[in-house]
């Protein structure tokens, strides 16, 4: 409704108007969001790990680690990221398990997991960063009870601004900080509401 | 049944049943402690952040006549289509007419207070159009057609047994009142619904002026699979929540998981600022952005406009005393607690007067301004509202006051406080049935017990203190 914007807009400038002056933006040392310093950790990604753990993820070094974590979990089926299949299947922890490169929505609940690329991942809040133009598809990385994103090392932001700096043009950008919540029934958590109620992030150097 | 109080809020704190009450108190205690631990363990001056994002969110809406064109540019550059509401009915009017326009018949949508505002729900399906909420809270809400009576925490009122019976109510299962077997049942329910659903509708907490970027907070993941799993985005969004630059979001996204849930991060924080990107073959094609003015103008041209700073975190409600004891139904709008006690008379326009009561609903203790992350004087508002309820005289904002003439003539006559004092320790012989002759007495005596009378101590304490 062209009329509306015209009516929003001149709405808003008759009630600015009569300012005598504009608050003024604060200049603010873009630091200031960033948490406290952690020297305890000795690296982005023990920070992380720590962080991640804190909001019940999972985070694992290496496919070989993903492999142990796996061989106790019992997968059958699950979708993973065209880009990662041959490396994923390379590894003898994915024997036996099979893995299809589309995500069909019909069958949206025989997907036990699904494995993305990462874009990239925040230390100090041990989030997951997801990106339209990386990750393969939208429903792999959320429908399926469990999530694996694959992050490479260089992609390991240490805080949230820094991950900010690197939103490029992507139109849609996710930051998965833990598995999918609620607290909503007497605030009780509890974990797998639409989202996955398993996150893991498996770092790749 | 006489009314012991005509203070509406008193009134229904009274009345409220116990086990809300006890949900409520425990819910917003509980939050309140871990927001100031994860707040003070992360920050060693979380004050400066709060008064920093008070001042960006004050430069933006004193500068939204550059702001509000900038965002809406970005947003087009980008493929998004924007629209502009005047009020509530136009927006809703725009989402069925984008829903029309695309042969569309069911919408699946993820929490948004400015849909509350306008009705959304209730107007589409009104309409021929099918409109579900998504979040686990909404959604309960929706199937006891209910209201929230919390920004974040829709369901605050309510326990697990209640909920219980209203999925066994609705087919949802036998009764059982787990909270993990609640929480499985909607997901098992609403998972087939995303993918029937050709909208999938989402609020904004914040939006970039710089990129167009919505950015859309949830723990549960709703309005993610909103938007995997439906071919066209609108996102309703009041023209307040605006933020200058991409690099603000990394302080307004720490505050408000911080503040509302005592969370570093909500588990789900998107920006999107665009239909899908070209090979990703999930999520909309179409992303349309409603900005929605709905009376907020209004607010800015006011003496209250340092309201709209609000980023809806519900912080104020979960240490206000009065939220604590009445619950966010008792104040009648959407917005309770006490940015609600501003916020809802101000939304109100020319019902004004309706709402006049609810700045009234406030000890003045402040911790409602100490919370807020983005520092609002809300005490002061609430006394310019006050104020404004006087000079207009809206009769709700009335009631239940005492008349203080009696009061000012014996203030200012030495000799008759004298007497009154001296007089005052009747009062400790007086039974209550004498008191409650007098109704405004009556009125306050119904909800409170008048302590012992101590009056005239000072006095004394003065006149033998000079002797020496």
């Amino acid at each position: 409704m062209q009329d509306d914007r015209e009516l929003v807009m001149s709405r808003i400038r008759e009630a600015l108007a009569p300012l005598k002056e504009r608050a003024q933006y604060p200049e603010y040392d873009p630091e200031l969001p960033v948490c406290r310093a952690h020297p305890e950790f000795a690296d982005d990604w023990e920070l992380f790990s720590h962080k991640m753990k804190q909001v019940n993820g999972t985070p694992l070094k290496g496919l070989d680690a993903l492999g142990q974590w796996l061989a106790q979990q019992g997968f059958k089926l699950g979708y993973c990221d065209p880009a990662l299949v041959e490396t994923v299947r390379a590894h003898p922890a994915f024997a036996g398990i099979t893995l299809e490169t589309t995500f069909e929505r019909s069958r949206v609940d025989d997907y036990t997991f699904g494995i993305t690329q990462a874009s990239g991942a925040i230390a100090e809040t041990g989030s997951i960063v997801l990106k339209d133009s990386e990750t393969s598809s939208r429903l792999g990385a959320l429908a399926p009870w469990t999530h694996i994103a694959i992050l490479k090392r260089a992609r390991l932001y240490p805080d949230s601004i820094t991950a900010i700096s690197h939103f490029g043009d992507d139109p849609s950008i996710i930051w998965a900080t833990g598995p999918s919540k609620t607290a909503d029934v007497e605030g009780i958590l509890i974990e797998g509401v639409h989202g996955p109620g398993v996150q893991v992030c498996c770092l790749l150097d | 049944m006489p009314t012991k109080t005509q203070q509406d809020i008193d009134r229904y704190a009274r009345d409220l049943n116990p086990e809300v009450y006890t949900s409520v108190y425990g819910g917003t205690k509980a939050t309140t402690e871990k927001r100031h631990d994860v707040l003070f363990h992360d920050y060693p001056d979380p004050d400066l952040l709060r008064r920093t994002a008070g001042e960006v969110k004050q430069h933006t809406l004193e500068n939204l006549d550059t702001y509000l064109p900038k965002a809406e540019a970005a947003l087009k550059a980008n493929g998004a289509q924007v629209h502009f509401a005047a009020d509530g009915d136009a927006a809703n009017r725009i989402i069925l007419e984008i829903m029309k326009a695309n042969g569309a018949k069911s919408m699946v949508k993820s929490k948004s207070m400015v849909s509350e505002e306008t009705g959304l729900g209730h107007f589409l399906e009104d309409n021929g159009m099918k409109c579900l909420e998504t979040d686990l809270g909404e959604f309960i809400i929706q199937i006891d057609h209910d209201h929230p009576s919390h920004i974040v925490k829709p369901i605050a009122h309510k326990n697990r047994r209640d909920i219980a019976k209203s999925f066994e109510r609705e087919g949802l299962g036998d009764y059982n009142d787990d909270p993990a077997t609640i929480t499985r049942r909607a997901r098992e329910f609403l998972r087939g619904k995303y993918f029937e659903a050709d909208v999938g509708l989402t609020g904004a907490n914040f939006v970039s002026a710089e990129s167009g970027r919505l950015a859309i907070v949830t723990n549960e993941g709703n309005a993610r699979f909103c938007m995997a799993a439906t071919p066209i985005h609108i996102g309703i969004v009041g023209i307040e929540k605006l933020i200058p630059h991409d690099r603000d979001l990394a302080l307004f996204t720490s505050l408000i998981g911080r503040s509302g849930t005592g969370q570093h991060l909500t588990v789900y924080t998107q920006f999107i600022n665009g239909p899908r990107r070209f090979g990703q073959p999930d999520g909309p094609e179409q992303m349309h952005v409603v900005f929605v003015d709905n009376k907020r103008t209004e607010v800015l041209a006011s003496n209250c406009r340092e309201i709209l700073r609000c980023i809806r975190c519900g912080a104020c409600l979960n240490v206000c005393p009065v939220y604590r004891q009445a619950s966010g139904h008792a104040y009648r709008s959407v917005y309770p607690g006490p940015v609600g006690a501003v916020l809802s008379p101000l939304l109100a326009g020319t019902r004004f007067p309706e709402l006049a009561d609810l700045p009234k609903a406030s000890s003045l203790c402040g911790a409602c301004n100490e919370v807020c992350p983005v520092n609002i004087p809300i005490p002061d508002l609430l006394l310019r509202l006050r104020d404004k309820a006087k000079t207009e005289h809206a009769g709700r904002a009335m009631k239940g006051t005492p008349p203080m003439g009696m009061y000012g003539l014996l203030a200012s006559q030495p000799h008759a406080w004298r007497a009154a004092m001296t007089m005052g320790a009747a009062m400790n012989l007086t039974p209550n049935a004498v008191m409650n002759i007098i109704p405004p007495a009556a009125a306050w005596n119904s909800c409170r017990q008048l302590p012992k009378w101590r009056g005239g101590k000072f006095r004394h304490w003065m006149k033998e203190r000079g002797k020496n």
